[in-house]
């Protein structure tokens, strides 16, 4: 392969001084990793602000009772919590920071097909998010439904739902257009000689990723004007004394959000993937079941949605379909396990701090991905539906699969992205930290849950105390370490820039150039003559 | 990347498009008043994907592009279609 040589330095995306400065240097460029940290800032800050009313509804939990709010409050604090990390956070997720950053670079392009598609993506990510906070601090108060905005509450609550929805259906389009600009980019602008099974493995996540949000999001869209439409217009789209129906809300509203589980997930196995082999020093084992895996899990993560329904009186055979659909996704996600767990086999093992969060990410995601198959299976389902068995499950797939992954790739590609090297010894604590505190947290739930303590309730009974308490602890030391994580990041970006080029040996393409890259990331464009995992070039 | 050439439709095929949509307007219109159970559903949505199917490749030029996006774009409608019938299994079947 040729790539550039690093005799001389172009200036680096960040010090190029194009038409604007400033603040405006940001806002207005439509460079593709420009754009990514405007997502990936933007990102973070959602997530210190979900992460907060979390610990705020873990400290109205810490013992039975009213503690420091009442019902009402709480309820608006779990749909605020969970819209902001979901639509904010976690649906944007890996695809649009490290997708936006790493797309163009992967693949051997100058930047993604639709530069100002891509900037206006992201500014309706933000229009979304400021619908979302207006919506939050005006009318009656911040919603109280949920995230999911079930009907018929959703149309008969006092509180600001249109607003809500409004925002979440802009954020939906922002989706869909990241998604339209990604495909393309993918089809359109490899460099010459890397066919579909010469790209990275996260850009085949990513592919899969942006075909869920082109199909699905549009979906969820119109669910949502929907219920615009039911409140303000009074039609009963899904009131049944006008002849609607509220399980289609629900069939509508999981058409979507199942699959964005996947949205959140798959490109968070892509980046695993290419930590596990970078850091086992060796080929990746099954390259192609790898590659079609994502899209097997794209396809099924499809037409699994009832899952969600088993007990909302759905049709006895709806359920058994689903169930069944259920297990089958699980053999696509195993087969990825299974082939990192061979890529690992024998391999030289580098353990570096991005190492270590892809063996958390693992570890956390098997049980996450375990108790899913009893979440799945409608029998056991019926008995653990809406406790907090449901909540533990979610969290160890949504935070500590798709959140998890999320910091491993950013500490992955830290040192691509700014040139720069955070402190090891700090990442691996914080990592303890937080490995320690996310199961202290939500381990706890899966009992509660079994015990019978529903979710969504400010107040429990008092044989739930003991082990509410010890979860709110675990919220505290989890908290704690994901500020160390996150200081550490911080501080490192105002350390003085190393050599950075390759620092892990990895062999895709990003690590072939300079570190932070150019503007346009390559003075040419490569040209490719070997598989993306390859030890040494022919 | 292929050169793209451009079809140009002739005025007859256009027509006969647009009178074929109306027809099947006023078919969708008029099965409604024939009773088919949950099958009226059904109807409607078969003669709109007909009509969707027409606009891909006359009025959209799908029938004079690539196979590739040809291919594509059933595809979607097919997992669109599958969506539709699991939902319908739930309808179908409820007590």
């Amino acid at each position: 392969m040729t790539g550039n040589s690093s005799t001389h330095r172009l200036p680096s995306y960040l010090e190029y001084q194009g038409k604007y400065t400033g603040i405006r240097s940001w806002i207005l460029s439509t460079d593709h990793k420009r754009i990514a940290l405007l997502y990936l800032y933007s990102q973070i800050f959602f997530f210190l602000a979900g992460l907060v009313m979390g610990l705020f509804m873990k400290l109205e939990l810490i013992a039975p009772g009213q503690q420091i709010m009442g019902p009402q409050a709480y309820n608006a604090l779990f749909t605020v919590h969970g819209l902001t990390m979901i639509f904010l956070f976690i649906i944007p997720g890996l695809a649009a920071s490290f997708g936006n950053f790493m797309i163009p670079i992967m693949i051997g392009a100058k930047d993604v097909a639709f530069p100002k598609l891509n900037l206006f993506s992201w500014y309706l990510f933000i229009a979304g998010a400021v619908i979302i906070l207006v919506g939050i601090f005006s009318g009656d108060g911040p919603p109280d439904t949920g995230w999911t905005f079930y009907a018929p509450y959703s149309l008969k609550t006092n509180t600001n739902v249109v607003l809500s929805v409004f925002g979440a259906f802009v954020l939906g389009f922002s989706s869909i257009l990241t998604g339209l600009n990604f495909i393309v980019t993918i089809h359109r602008m490899r460099a010459p000689g890397m066919g579909f099974f010469r790209m990275p493995l996260f850009i085949w996540s990513l592919y899969g990723t942006a075909w869920i949000q082109l199909l699905a999001t549009p979906v969820v869209g119109i669910t949502f004007l929907m219920v615009v439409a039911d409140r303000l217009l009074d039609i009963g789209f899904f009131d049944p004394a006008k002849g609607g129906d509220p399980v289609l809300y629900q069939h509508l509203f999981w058409i979507y959000s199942h699959p964005a589980v996947y949205i959140m997930i798959l490109p968070a196995m892509g980046a695993i993937t290419e930590i596990i082999v970078t850091f086992s020093r060796r080929t990746v084992f099954g390259y192609k079941a790898i590659a079609m895996s994502s899209l097997a899990i794209a396809f099924v993560g499809y037409l699994v949605w009832g899952h969600h329904m088993f007990t909302s009186g759905m049709s006895e055979t709806a359920r058994l379909i689903f169930s069944f659909l259920t297990f089958l996704v699980a053999i696509p996600s195993a087969i990825k396990v299974f082939n990192w767990t061979a890529t690992m086999y024998k391999g030289s093992i580098s353990l570096e701090p991005p190492f270590w969060w892809a063996m958390a990410f693992i570890f956390i995601f098997m049980i996450g991905g375990l108790t899913g198959l009893i979440l799945g299976s409608v029998s056991t389902d019926v008995h653990v539906h809406d406790t907090m068995f449901v909540v533990a499950h979610f969290h160890y797939i949504v935070f500590g699969g798709a959140g998890i992954a999320f910091f491993a790739a950013l500490h992955y590609w830290y040192p691509k992205m700014f040139g720069k090297m955070y402190n090891k010894k700090i990442a691996n604590w914080g990592l303890i930290g937080l490995f320690v505190g996310f199961n202290t947290t939500y381990l706890p739930m899966f009992f509660l849950g079994f015990m019978g303590m529903p979710r969504r309730y400010y107040d429990y009974l008092p044989q739930f105390a003991d082990l509410n308490l010890l979860s709110t602890v675990g919220s505290w030391v989890m908290a704690t370490s994901l500020l160390l994580v996150i200081v550490n990041l911080l501080r490192a970006k105002k350390g003085t820039p190393e050599e950075m080029d390759n620092p892990w040996g990895g062999r895709t393409l990003e690590w072939t150039i300079e570190s932070p890259p150019s503007l346009e990331n390559f003075e040419e464009i490569p040209v490719i003559d070997r598989e993306p995992y390859e030890l040494k070039s022919k | 990347m292929s050169e793209h050439k451009n079809h140009i439709s002739s005025y007859k095929s256009q027509i006969v498009v647009l009178l074929t949509l109306i027809v099947l307007t006023v078919l969708t219109v008029t099965i409604t008043s024939v009773h088919l159970g949950p099958f009226n559903t059904a109807a409607a949505m078969l003669i709109a994907s007909v009509k969707a199917t027409i606009v891909l490749l006359y009025f959209m030029h799908l029938k004079f592009d690539e196979k590739i996006y040809r291919f594509m774009v059933t595809l979607v409608l097919a997992i669109y279609a599958v969506v539709i019938i699991i939902t319908f299994f739930d309808y179908l079947y409820r007590p």
